[in-house]
């Protein structure tokens, strides 16, 4: 049922990835990102993929489960590919009806998918092994510099970590509430789609009522002790960075360089 | 007696094949017998949320069967709406699952689903709001504008309203005021004798089962360790104490007054069992 969705996809564990600092890991993917933009040729990408695979590998996370993440997005990619296959101009080597394939396009084709599916997965190897809480943390402390104009980052970070913690909660409910209702007769698996929203009525009614005075109830516990805001506010956890974060984030510019340079001379 | 529900061999397994995979009922027994008022007791864990939502075919039994009469409920999947029309299920703190603009509406829900016609909906509803002690003038209010009591007897009319073989409450008077949980128990106990359906309360208080089941089924690590008559189970008050139960106050009174040396038959568990019994003790009359 709907207990056995992962949400957070978070899978504990005790590996390098795990132990870094969630800034260095949030900065990790971002340059990652940038190397996989940047990667042009067989060489590049190959720098890329062997990164990844590193990644995997000491994280301990299940290939498998890095795979399964690419199920929601499966359509994408493969609309993605058939585009680039048929619309890209070159060296034609097939033509059927008003399609082309060139040489061009198999090669377009083919990086786009290797980009999709490496910008994807690399994603996934931060959120599965960050906790939701130590993500939200990360991206507090990097964005510190943006309050000076105004960002209420703080906050930000706050409603999205109080949003992390309620989504078990709330699932939680949802369950017990469809199974009330189903108690009653409600139908969720039959009918036309119309009588499928309008049988959503009653799961959704309490279920935002009940959101509601969740809420309101945790305003009021947050205000009896005093929550106020960031301003002065400290942290149980301070994240300091290890020397484990500074070699990493060393020879991940040593990598970015190298395949920088190879785009530079076209490879 | 003949048995309305049987379950045979029930084992439910939650978290099959992960890390957290664990049975909340194993390999379970009991029946329950046409017309009678059987309470469910067990601590937070025992299995007992678990055993009720199989009854009705809410969960599907990792192994094992339900039969309802003769037949297995999951015979046919695509019938088990029938069941749950048949076999009621109020569930815990069920005032969180009202959702219409009145009460009317909520309460008729449920006869809706059963594809029943105008006359006999508003029939049930009306009849099944007199049972749960709401009076008519409620009938076109918003259930959010009513007491928490309120909205909790206009859930459990919703259920009553389907008229089912078997009603199952679990912990109707949890989180109400004394005075709440007495005239709740007491509409309860109406509607089984006027209506002479099966009852079956889930509970963990003592005291409130003792003073209004036929049968008590005794539930812990996910299995029944005892079934029997109220006298039947709390003359076992030790092995009660041993599950991590209590016994009801007053058989904690008359098992402290045996340890000290009376003559007393510990196993009593309402106030006027105890009267009496005492009295005998005097030599007088009851």
């Amino acid at each position: 049922m709907l207990k056995d969705i992962t949400l957070g996809q978070y899978f504990p564990g005790n590996s390098l990835a795990h132990k870094l600092d969630p800034r260095t890991k949030i900065l990790l993917t971002v340059l990652y990102i940038v190397t996989l933009f940047c990667a042009r040729s067989f060489v590049s990408y190959g720098i890329v993929v062997l990164l990844l695979a590193t990644g995997v590998k000491v994280s301990g996370v299940a290939p498998k489960a890095l795979v399964r993440g690419l199920k929601p997005i499966l359509f994408i990619i493969c609309f993605t590919a058939a585009l680039n296959l048929l619309y890209t101009p070159g060296e034609v080597l097939a033509s059927f009806w008003i399609f082309k394939i060139t040489k061009e396009g198999i090669f377009t084709a083919f990086f786009m998918v290797l980009r999709i599916t490496m910008l994807i997965m690399g994603t996934f190897l931060l959120t599965y092994t960050t906790s939701p809480i130590a993500l939200t943390d990360g991206l507090e402390t990097l964005l510190g510099p943006l309050k000076k104009v105004k960002v209420p980052v703080h906050e930000l970070a706050m409603i999205m970590s109080i949003a992390l913690r309620f989504i078990p909660t709330l699932i939680e409910e949802t369950d017990k509430i469809m199974s009330a209702q189903k108690a009653r007769g409600a139908d969720f698996e039959s009918g036309s789609l119309m009588q499928r929203a309008k049988a959503l009525v009653p799961i959704l009614v309490p279920l935002f009522i009940s959101a509601f005075r969740r809420a309101d109830e945790l305003a009021i516990a947050m205000e009896c002790r005093c929550y106020h805001g960031g301003a002065g506010r400290t942290k149980l956890h301070v994240l300091r960075y290890q020397t484990r974060d500074y070699l990493v984030l060393a020879a991940y510019g040593i990598v970015l360089a190298a395949v920088l340079t190879l785009a530079h001379f076209g490879l | 007696m003949k048995p309305i529900i049987r379950v045979e061999n029930l084992t439910h397994t939650y978290g099959v094949n992960t890390p957290f995979c664990r049975s909340a009922v194993d390999h379970v027994n009991m029946e329950i017998m046409e017309g009678e008022f059987l309470g469910i007791i067990g601590h937070t864990g025992s299995g007992k949320s678990t055993l009720i939502q199989h009854l009705n075919g809410l969960l599907k039994p990792t192994s094992g069967r339900i039969l309802l009469g003769e037949e297995d409920i999951w015979a046919d999947p695509k019938k088990i709406r029938s069941v749950r029309f048949r076999v009621g299920l109020v569930f815990q703190y069920p005032e969180y699952q009202l959702f219409e603009e009145t009460v009317y509406k909520d309460v008729a829900f449920g006869p809706k689903n059963m594809g029943l016609d105008e006359k006999e909906i508003d029939r049930r509803v009306r009849s099944a709001l007199a049972f749960s002690g709401l009076g008519e003038e409620l009938l076109d209010k918003s259930p959010f504008d009513l007491s928490g009591g309120q909205k909790r007897r206009v859930a459990i009319a919703g259920v009553i309203a389907m008229e089912p073989e078997v009603l199952i409450l679990d912990e109707p008077s949890a989180g109400l005021d004394p005075a709440g949980r007495r005239s709740m128990l007491e509409n309860i106990r109406n509607y089984h004798k006027e209506k002479g359906t099966t009852v079956v309360m889930v509970s963990h208080s003592m005291d409130e089962v003792a003073e209004n089941v036929d049968r008590i089924a005794v539930l812990a690590n996910a299995g029944v360790v005892m079934s029997g008559t109220p006298h039947q189970v709390f003359s076992r008050a030790q092995e009660l104490l041993d599950v991590g139960l209590n016994v009801p106050q007053v058989t904690q009174v008359a098992m402290e007054l045996k340890r000290q040396g009376l003559a007393i038959d510990p196993a009593v568990y309402t106030v006027a069992d105890l009267r009496a019994a005492l009295c005998k003790l005097r030599g007088g009359k009851a």
